[in-house]
């Protein structure tokens, strides 16, 4: 009798760090990243990831706008009805990702410009939408939580491998928020400069970044045979 | 009483409240942010003139920069003729200075007809001139807009006091091709500008040419792999250069 | 002839997929049989053909500045276009839930196989990419707002048939395992992407 409650009490409290709550965290990375597995958010994935600095404030944008987004609708989800559910996941993610906007245009001006192009892709992208149907609006807005942070990481190392190996063989330098893009190879090995290297220019457009994530899938699918596809 | 979640009476209800928070929490923030909003592009603005004369100017000191060199404000019309002028310190809210004239909406609405380097629908535009003093030279900055290969492009012409020699330039694109297109921002393209002189008599004042052509006074190579952009950059700047130069001209005869 | 440029710019100069990358999460995950993806491709062209002229209504009579003067010409300086992202996209996830209406009722085993990717065409980033793109160019007429919709629909339905095509030919290749389905078919599309780069600057 006794273990009976114990175990009931157990079971209904989970801990910040149990096994659950962990696997909504951990599985995003690898076995159902959201780009390489549960393709969506590829649209981004190949727009801004010309520079580090692109990918690294999308992916603070999408981190944002994912964990406000599933949390409100988590806490919505006995309330929202059915038929016009898409369009009030929509709102949320559309009002949410304005207001990121308008606040950073009055305070980080900057910033907001470099942004202002993918403000739209944000709203758009699928990982948001995806989650908020596949998760949010079926559990409660703790693990919602957590997932929206796994599926924003699982998204965001993808996003910075890309943009880090797009930047230093299309530019031949890295960039930061706030530090601006940093050339590193020597200039007297560019070729105008009478050396022998010259940028691989096909890295800044788009297609090179879908091969890019190609090869990730390659290298990620060799380690983790579990997610190789049946013909 | 339970209410169906489901039922048509609770949708439409669930759809109006939701209309008006959302209404009303981005109205409110809309509004309330539009100050802040407006002074951080004025600062632009002023950072992008101070830019084409050579001042290296941030958003910290930009106003006060502006305020330093650039001594008045002019509006002018399609015909070149003086409308307005305008001194002192710049309000953000005032309709009548010529340095909230917005050349890109202007653009927009008065699209000129592709290949009219004359501007025929300019209508009834205005034109701001800004004129600067800088180490005892006077400059003239003029602003341009253009079209791109993806986008709008724009920029900021500084010619030196005789209006005819190109003292600096300063372009910006909104979605141009990284790396190619893109590349009009730079400096290794906006310093070839420096030192060039507008032709005497148009429709083809300056040329930005492609791909390794010769050049001479009146033009500067393109960018290699943004041809399109180079050509847009050429267009906007014939097209506009047209219409200052009438009021240049005017201003020359007057102060002879 | 505007229409017919703007028609053709659509389909292959300025194509969804292939210059703006746009709607890239769809095409991907749907293209594994031609029979789906010309499915999907058709809903695309309808969604984007009815929402771009719809959206342009938005934008010209209720969201642009000065759009409202036909209401009371006090209205002149109103400026609503920060709310244009929020209403184009109540106006494109309305039209899908209709798609959604018919397609389940005249089409069961297409709208099984779609799955989630119907309801997703809401955020397929093409389709609100087709109404930014129609207010930032300023169409002056509905009707070339509507071809432009079109045309952009008949790119990505290109797009999607073609790289279904090519995805079910080559089930027959030795494509190494770790690459097989979505990884190879990253590569091919952007192997196409960079073909597809021949058209850009083509004027017409």
């Amino acid at each position: 009798m006794s273990t009976d409650t114990n175990t009931a009490v157990e079971t209904k409290r989970e801990s910040l760090f149990s096994k659950k709550n962990r696997k909504l965290l951990k599985d995003p990375l690898d076995d159902s990243n959201p780009i390489t597995v549960q393709v969506l958010g590829i649209c981004s994935a190949l727009a801004i990831t010309v520079q580090l600095q692109q990918a690294v404030i999308m992916s603070l944008s999408v981190l944002f706008v994912m964990i406000g987004g599933n949390v409100i609708i988590s806490l919505l989800r006995n309330l929202v009805p059915d038929r016009i559910r898409i369009i009030v996941q929509l709102v949320v993610v559309a009002s949410l990702v304005i207001i990121v906007d308008q606040v950073l245009k009055a305070f980080q001006p900057d910033i907001s410009e470099k942004l202002s192009v993918f403000v739209g892709l944000i709203i758009t992208n699928c990982i948001i939408m995806g989650r908020l149907e596949a998760f949010a609006l079926g559990n409660k807005p703790g693990p919602s939580l957590l997932d929206a942070i796994g599926n924003a990481m699982g998204y965001a190392w993808i996003l910075l491998v890309v943009s880090i190996v797009r930047e230093i063989f299309g530019s031949g330098a890295i960039s930061l928020p706030g530090m601006g893009q940093v050339k590193f190879l020597p200039s007297s090995w560019f070729i105008s400069e009478g050396g022998f290297y010259e940028n691989n220019n096909l890295m800044i457009l788009p297609p090179m970044a879908l091969i890019t994530v190609g090869i990730i899938i390659w290298i990620q699918r060799s380690r983790n045979q579990a997610l190789i596809e049946e013909n | 009483m339970a209410i169906n979640k489901n039922g048509t009476g609770y949708t439409f209800g669930f759809a109006i409240v939701m209309v008006v928070v959302v209404g009303a929490a981005l109205a409110a923030t809309a509004i309330s942010l539009k100050p802040l909003q407006q002074a951080n592009a004025a600062d632009k603005k002023m950072m992008d003139i101070l830019g084409a004369i050579k001042v290296d100017a941030q958003r910290d000191n930009a106003k006060q920069l502006f305020a330093e060199y650039v001594t008045s404000r002019v509006a002018i019309d399609a015909s070149g003729t003086q409308v307005s002028v305008k001194q002192g310190e710049v309000s953000a809210t005032d309709a009548t200075d010529p340095f909230n004239i917005d050349i890109k909406k202007d653009y927009r609405s008065h699209k000129p007809v592709k290949g009219d380097l004359a501007w025929g629908n300019a209508g009834d535009l205005t034109f701001p001139v800004f004129e600067c003093q800088k180490e005892g030279e006077t400059y003239y900055v003029v602003p341009m807009v253009g079209s791109g290969l993806w986008g709008p492009i724009w920029g900021y012409v500084a010619l030196e006091g005789d209006m005819q020699t190109i003292y600096g330039a300063k372009f910006d694109h909104k979605t141009e091709t990284p790396g190619l297109g893109a590349e009009i921002k730079e400096d290794f393209f906006t310093v070839k500008f420096e030192g060039k002189t507008l032709a005497e008599v148009g429709p083809t004042y300056f040329s930005v040419l492609k791909g390794g052509a010769i050049t001479n006074e009146h033009s500067v190579d393109g960018i290699t792999g943004g041809t399109i952009t180079s050509k847009g950059v050429d267009e906007m700047l014939n097209r506009t250069m047209g219409i200052y130069l009438k009021y240049f001209n005017n201003e020359q005869r007057a102060q002879r | 002839m505007e229409y017919l440029s703007i028609f053709v710019k659509g389909i292959f100069i300025e194509n969804m997929i292939f210059a703006y990358f746009l709607g890239m999460c769809s095409y991907l995950a749907v293209s594994k049989t031609v029979k789906t993806a010309n499915g999907l491709g058709l809903a695309v062209i309808f969604v984007l053909g009815i929402t771009v002229p719809i959206n342009y209504l938005l934008e010209n009579y209720v969201l642009k500045e000065g759009a409202l003067a036909w209401l009371n010409p006090e209205y002149a300086n109103v400026d609503l276009s920060f709310l244009s992202f929020i209403m184009f996209i109540a106006v494109i996830a309305s039209m899908v839930q209709l798609v959604e209406m018919i397609v389940e009722k005249f089409a069961p085993a297409l709208y099984g196989a779609l799955g989630i990717f119907l309801p997703l065409i809401a955020v397929n980033c093409s389709i609100l990419g087709g109404a930014l793109f129609m207010q930032d160019r300023q169409y002056p007429s509905i009707g070339e707002a509507t071809v432009f919709g079109l045309g952009s629909g008949v790119g990505w339905w290109l797009a999607i048939v073609a790289i279904a095509a090519i995805r079910e030919k080559i089930r027959y290749s030795h494509v190494p395992a770790p690459l097989r389905g979505l990884g190879i078919t990253f590569i091919i599309t952007g192997l196409m992407g960079i073909a597809f780069m021949s058209f850009m600057g083509i004027e017409i």
